[in-house]
């Protein structure tokens, strides 16, 4: 009762931090892996935008829907963009479709 | 048509208990399993596989009977039926106890599954006590075991453990794991200051065989060696239900919740004074 109006409960933060803890337990991910994964990304991305790679994040999450055990694992990249156009390289994206 | 031999093998079964974690009740819940098996009549083996740390001997109250072990055994000191201590207060109990004098690497997978395969010839259940790691004890543990229970408490280590644990059964390709929640409090579950047995199997995805709640009879029993599966207790009655339910017996889950919600009232009452 006391803590009902003031903060998470316990079990809530319980939860919440297990959530965490086990995709980066089951994703079994080096760092170095994570690191190799984003340049990759920064690289195909780069193909057709200008972007900022040195500020791209990447994260995996999960989204679970409460009523049972259909969570879904998500790789989620933030990746900054300098410049849309580059337009020279779009003109070929274009072509491709 | 079957033949006797397969018909022969399928009719044992070989159950590893494990969790990951230490101290969330691997030991208690085998001895409680095996116990309650043999109570229906069961032929049981419950094999201690903690070498170097072996305590289901003291939990079964068989401590004092020990001549050879699961080493002497593998070794070829001894032959297997010389290892088996007979339980007397359960026809057809027996217990294999483990090496307090040695470590893990007396044992390998290979000589487990030899040891595993001559007992099925004699009984309908064989019951692994795991010990806590992912190590060569637990290798060698689930190495012969045709299914696992997983117990784990609803704590964060237990659980992460426990989903290690489900991860590494899975790669070992165990399709079979069943989840024992042990020692849960359902007045704090009530008050939101533990997860409750649903919040568990979210997480841990696999089937639910049994919810154990936390007892102090649990304790007592262990003080005199005597399991206490199926006696009138909160843990006994939760356990002789986890045995019909590994008989393959369809059994509602029991709800602590009603047992307690008057004393969770009082205690409530308390806490706001």
């Amino acid at each position: 009762m006391r803590n009902f109006f003031r903060r998470k409960s316990s079990c809530q933060v319980a939860k919440d931090r297990l959530k965490i803890l086990l995709i980066s337990d089951r994703v079994n991910c080096s760092p170095e892996i994570m690191e190799l994964i984003k340049n990759d990304i920064a690289k195909v991305i780069s193909r057709y935008m200008k972007i900022d790679a040195e500020n791209m994040e990447i994260q995996i999450n999960t989204k679970g829907s409460k009523a049972g055990k259909a969570t879904k694992t998500s790789l989620c990249a933030n990746i900054p963009i300098v410049d849309v156009s580059k337009p020279d390289i779009h003109k070929d994206t274009q072509n491709v479709y | 048509m079957e033949n006797t031999f397969s018909g022969e093998q399928k009719r044992s079964e070989v159950i590893v208990v494990t969790s990951g974690k230490g101290g969330v009740g691997k030991t208690t819940t085998s001895a409680n399993v095996g116990t309650g098996l043999a109570k229906q009549g069961k032929k049981v083996c419950l094999i201690d596989t903690d070498i170097g740390l072996r305590n289901l001997d003291v939990v079964m109250g068989l401590e004092n009977r020990i001549v050879y072990n699961l080493v002497d055994v593998v070794e070829g000191n001894c032959r297997v039926k010389q290892a088996l201590i007979r339980d007397k207060r359960h026809p057809g109990l027996y217990l294999m106890p483990s090496a307090q004098t040695r470590d893990k690497s007396a044992v390998n997978p290979a000589q487990m599954i030899k040891v595993i395969d001559h007992l099925r010839e004699q009984f309908d259940y064989i019951i692994l006590d795991c010990p806590a790691g992912i190590e060569q004890g637990f290798q060698n543990a689930i190495a012969g075991a045709d299914r696992a229970l997983v117990v784990t408490t609803p704590e964060v280590s237990a659980i992460r453990d426990a989903d290690r644990i489900i991860g590494l059964l899975e790669a070992n390709g165990f399709n079979q794991m069943d989840l024992i929640i042990n020692r849960l409090r359902m007045d704090m579950v009530r008050r939101g200051d533990m997860m409750s047995a649903q919040d568990v199997m979210d997480i841990l995805a696999i089937p639910l065989i049994g919810i154990v709640p936390d007892d102090e009879n649990v304790v007592v029993a262990t003080n005199q060696g005597e399991p206490l599966v199926g006696s009138d207790s909160p843990a006994g009655q939760a356990y002789a239900n986890v045995v019909q339910r590994v008989l393959g017996k369809e059994i509602p889950f029991l709800n602590f919740e009603k047992g307690i919600s008057f004393w969770t009232r009082v205690s409530g009452i308390f806490h706001k004074i």
